[in-house]
């Protein structure tokens, strides 16, 4: 990565598309013209969004890897600038700079199987590691997708995890803990599906993200399977303001969430995870 | 070495002025010795000096007419490197169209005088957070390029001072451009300076001073190994980092954190906290808005603040992310513990918390038979409360 003249500064870029995913959930897509911005990014990277005003946001990089020139984010609805974010329409500019931190090490996978579990809109940072993956797909053993979220509506990218259940290299499974009575898919936590598949536990490198709590009982049934320890990676999420390890807020032990993180390989934030007020 | 006296001192001001530099220095106000500019040798705090301890500090007066006879006050020297308060860029909003305007970063040369080993410690850290990393932060990288630093040595350490603990001073070391040791010598005040740069080694030859002889300088040198033994705290600093980053679930964070108000004075004073949150700020018609950067604390509640709420609720957990930090999570970070010594958390905290009582007990309990640190106390000095 390129370390800019100002990282502080943002670049201005357009909105391309926006696309509603569910009530809280949508998608922005923009387009990256400035030359002091990179246009690619690796799978698990994340750009601050800058809304005019307002405040900065990190928000994790949703789209396709290898599509350069757009940064596509899929960001939920919760605070005072991702409402903002959500009233823009297309055209109107966004302040971005980034891609900032770790990603998800897609390459470590090869030659192994590949679990993924996701939980709400962990599914996001996520789906350029699928990507990834469905694009080398030759390399990998097993490719599995576990998906979990609160309720039938608030399933993310509905449609292309339809898809991706009907190709025969991949396998996905969704799951909701509330369910309706046409959701044919499975209820309970996501967690819950991980003794159910398939997969050479001592080959595989699971890829996790979602809330802590659900992370936290991933881990414990990753390893209950004898997946080893340096082979599962989360992606952490952490106040920021920065993101370029100099504001301190991100701070998970001595692990600087923006540029140790936001993908980490379990073993190494072990002593950190799952300490309450850490 | 050579040696100045008060008139070459004061030359060197006015060198330095007009040389372009803005020249800050210690001076009091409010009842304390804090940093601002100076003009002259008769802005610093000649004749006074002060006691510190937990949650206390007196200015009060000394007979010799000394210029550096007294420890940091709550000033430190990261408010004109790390700005409290800094404009990252103005937007303006016209037609649903933005603009970005970035701030221009500040050609303000700054000369620090009285810049004290322990804190010249702290900058050198903050230009390992600031300039070595994979980005750097622009306009300390500005400040610090055209900065010229007169460090002091100190031969009177204070009550809270614990330096020699942790390997920064009483004697600078590098980093310096020059540096000076007070001196009374049969009733002459002399300053004994040294250069540390091509910028010192100038700026003593255009104050043509006389070499200090051998003599002197075995005294000054004497001196300072006894100030060295003056320190009012002290903490054992080994295996210091590895007891914190094993301590998270210690019970006796409860007891060291019980009194916490959860101010954030300590951060504020501290010479090496850099935490800074950023504000956004808009005119009331939304058409122009500003970027600030401010320094922030990890004793505020927003500090941690994720959707779904606080991270760090309680001040117990805030105080231990403080200590654990400093003494133990710095070192991975950024190579050196992030305590300088300087004792500045430890008088300015409102209810007298002590960074250095706090490691110890954490020594005492991995090691009851040990001894924690040789603190040699002071006697506590007369106080007397200025009158302005």
């Amino acid at each position: 990565m390129i370390a800019y003249s100002n990282p502080m500064m943002p670049h201005l870029c357009r909105i391309n598309s926006r696309k509603k995913e569910t009530h809280d959930t949508f998608t922005i897509t923009l387009d990256v013209n400035d030359e002091e911005m990179s246009p690619v990014f690796r799978p698990g990277q994340f750009n601050m969004l800058y809304l005019y005003g307002v405040g900065e946001v990190p928000i994790s990089i949703s789209g396709h890897p290898q599509k350069t020139g757009k940064m596509v984010h899929t960001i939920r609805s919760c605070g005072t600038v991702t409402r903002g974010l959500a009233r823009l329409k297309s055209g109107m500019p966004v302040g971005v700079r980034g891609p900032f931190g770790s990603s998800w090490p897609v390459t470590h996978a090869y030659g192994r199987d590949l679990l993924i579990v996701a939980g709400g809109i962990g599914l996001a940072p996520l789906r350029p590691a699928i990507y990834q993956a469905l694009a080398h797909r030759k390399h990998f053993g097993k490719l599995i997708l576990l998906y979990g979220a609160r309720s039938p509506e608030d399933v993310l990218f509905y449609k292309e995890l339809q898809t991706w259940q009907k190709r025969s290299d991949m396998t996905v499974y969704l799951t909701v803990d509330h369910a309706i009575s046409d959701w044919d898919h499975h209820v309970g936590v996501v967690t819950n599906l991980i003794p159910r598949v398939n997969f050479d536990a001592d080959d595989t490198v699971a890829m996790v993200c979602g809330p802590e709590i659900m992370m936290r009982y991933a881990i414990m049934a990753l390893r209950n399977q004898e997946v080893p320890e340096n082979h599962i990676y989360l992606s952490m999420e952490r106040n920021m303001k920065c993101a370029i390890g100099l504001c301190g807020h991100c701070q998970l032990g001595p692990k600087f969430v923006c540029k140790d993180g936001p993908v980490f390989p379990y073993h190494r934030i072990a002593p950190y995870f799952n300490k309450r007020e850490i | 070495m050579v040696l100045l006296d008060r008139n070459t001192l004061n030359q060197m001001f006015e060198a330095l002025a007009e040389s372009g530099f803005t020249v800050i220095g210690p001076t009091v106000r409010d009842n304390a010795i804090v940093l601002d500019r100076v003009n002259s040798i008769n802005d610093l705090p000649v004749g006074w000096t002060d006691d510190q301890e937990r949650g206390a500090y007196r200015l009060k007066q000394e007979t010799a007419g000394a210029f550096f006879n007294f420890t940091n006050g709550p000033h430190s020297w990261k408010r004109f490197l790390y700005p409290p308060q800094l404009t990252l860029f103005n937007a303006r909003r016209r037609n649903g169209d933005i603009e970005l305007i970035p701030e221009k970063p500040t050609d303000e040369k700054f000369a620090l005088i009285g810049v004290r080993p322990c804190d010249l410690a702290a900058i050198g850290i903050h230009d390992r957070i600031f300039l070595k990393d994979h980005h750097v932060d622009t306009d300390y990288r500005e400040r610090r390029k055209n900065l010229f630093i007169v460090a002091v040595n100190c031969l009177n350490p204070g009550n809270t001072c614990f330096c020699t603990s942790m390997g920064t001073g009483p004697t600078a070391g590098t980093g310096y451009d020059l540096v000076l040791t007070e001196l009374f010598d049969e009733d002459q005040h002399h300053f004994l300076a040294g250069t540390g740069s091509v910028a010192g080694t100038k700026m003593l030859e255009k104050l043509s001073a006389p070499p200090a002889s051998p003599a002197l300088l075995h005294h000054c040198d004497e001196m300072l190994k006894e100030a060295a033994t003056k320190m009012g705290r002290n903490i054992r600093t080994d295996e210091l980092a590895d007891m914190l980053r094993e301590s998270f679930d210690d019970p006796y964070w409860q007891e060291a954190s019980a009194a916490c108000l959860s101010c954030g004075n300590c951060t504020m004073v501290c010479p090496t906290c850099f935490c800074a949150t950023v504000e956004d700020v808009t005119d009331l018609t939304g058409e122009t808005a500003t970027r600030v950067r401010r320094w922030d604390s990890c004793f505020n509640g927003e500090f941690s603040y994720i959707h779904g709420g606080i991270l760090r609720q309680s001040t117990l957990s805030r105080y231990r992310q403080w200590v654990t930090h400093k003494l133990s999570s710095w070192e991975e970070q950024f190579g050196s513990s992030g305590c300088v010594g300087c004792g500045r958390c430890i008088t300015w905290c409102p209810v007298g918390i002590d960074i250095t009582e706090v490691a110890g007990k954490f020594w005492e309990k991995k090691y009851p038979s040990r001894k924690k640190a040789a603190t040699k106390r002071q006697q506590p000095r007369e106080v007397l409360i200025p009158v302005n």
